[in-house]
């Protein structure tokens, strides 16, 4: 529980503290003193950030309500474990794709790029994340080159082929590996995922909205979260 | 011999300036160009556009630059992107025929080395007329980079 501010305290009894059997009472007052501090001075915080209060996005859909993508663990392109919390801190934007994919990916990260050049001074908050559907083909040094192409900070996961599968339920990703002569190619949905710096799920993005469109809505998800 | 491979030299000399190109079976290549790859990735796209005089096909396209080549269609059914291979492209007369990052395009699979940005990528278009009838024309597409949009900036083309 976080530390109380001083003109929240509730009036301690004569005597200095509360007799030990009052402990319960105590822990309640202290609890309820800190959520009404919360009230009226976090607005911006708990209170802003819960979906009854409504974000308000312009062209994305608020998935506030949504739990897609709580438990993922795959690795990044140095090896490293990651999980979402690995993103706390951060305003983590998730998407789906493959290397080989003519369109919809380079079009994607492209977007990405642009909506971290509209972003201004706030940039640095956004973390584009790729996620392969393709570990196969998608090696980690490819995947790194690839990404990067398009900003040095952008980061890409992959996994074992059942990893990335059981990513992609979690997130209601569709993907279906479509056979192509002696290869293949992938299908796949094309939404891009944003979670809060707490590791909520607030935003998704259609591949249909252009960089500014999205910007807007990062920069609302941004302001009151 | 001499003279239809000097022909197709000076059409790719044509296509190297950007500029449409008669064809032999009258179809016009314009804006033709192949997305830069990274090192070791094994496939990228060629996009173009082609207009044919006559109602005739893209039946195929070959690239010494890939182990194969294959033409397929990207649609978008809601939020999924669907991609699938196709055997030809119709190219109905008179109407130009986008081959775009969002629709038909040229898959260059198993590329034999990576393909960098300014780099010219030569193509061989099969096309069919009507009656069935085969021919190839050659394009010299420039490589853009990876991170080209499908709205790419055509201001400094020539049309």
């Amino acid at each position: 529980m976080p530390e109380c501010p001083p003109v929240f305290r509730p009036t301690l009894p004569k005597g200095g503290t509360f007799p030990a059997k009052d402990g319960y009472m105590n822990d309640l007052m202290t609890r309820r003193t800190v959520v009404a501090g919360m009230g009226l001075l976090g607005l911006g915080l708990l209170a802003g950030c819960s979906p009854a209060r409504g974000l308000e996005f312009k062209y994305g859909k608020n998935m506030s309500n949504e739990i897609l993508g709580r438990s993922f663990k795959l690795k990044d392109t140095q090896g490293n474990v990651r999980t979402l919390s690995s993103y706390y801190g951060s305003m983590p934007m998730f998407f789906f794709g493959f290397t080989q994919c003519p369109a919809v990916c380079p079009t994607a990260l492209a977007r990405a790029a642009q909506i971290k050049k509209l972003m201004g001074r706030d940039a640095g908050f956004l973390q584009v994340v790729f996620i392969t559907l393709d570990p196969e083909r998608d090696t980690p040094e490819v995947l790194d080159a690839y990404v990067k192409a398009f900003d040095p900070s952008f980061t890409a996961l992959t996994g074992t082929q059942e990893e990335i599968d059981a990513v992609a339920r979690e997130f209601k990703v569709f993907h279906e590996r479509i056979p192509a002569g002696d290869t293949y190619t992938i299908s796949h949905s094309s939404t891009s995922y944003v979670y809060d710096s707490r590791g909520t799920l607030r935003l998704s993005l259609s591949h249909s909205l252009n960089a500014k469109e999205c910007t807007e809505d990062l920069l609302t998800l941004m302001e009151i979260c | 011999m001499t003279v239809s491979m000097r022909l197709k030299r000076g059409l790719a000399m044509l296509a190297l300036l950007g500029m449409a190109v008669p064809a032999l079976a009258e179809t016009t290549v314009s804006d033709a160009w192949v997305r830069a790859s990274v090192p070791h990735q094994q496939a990228t796209g060629a996009f173009m556009i082609l207009t044919a005089s006559n109602d005739s096909k893209l039946v195929g396209v070959d690239s010494p630059i890939a182990k194969t080549v294959q033409i397929h269609e990207m649609t978008m059914n809601g939020d999924v992107m669907g991609m699938k291979q196709v055997s030809a492209v119709e190219l109905p007369a008179g109407k130009p025929v986008a081959l775009d990052p969002n629709g038909y395009h040229v898959m260059l699979m198993g590329l034999v080395r990576q393909v960098k940005e300014g780099e010219q990528v030569p193509l061989t278009l099969t096309l069919e007329d009507a009656k069935g009838e085969r021919q190839t024309l050659e394009v010299q597409a420039p490589v853009r980079p990876l991170t080209a949009g499908a709205d790419h900036d055509h201001s400094h083309m020539m049309h």
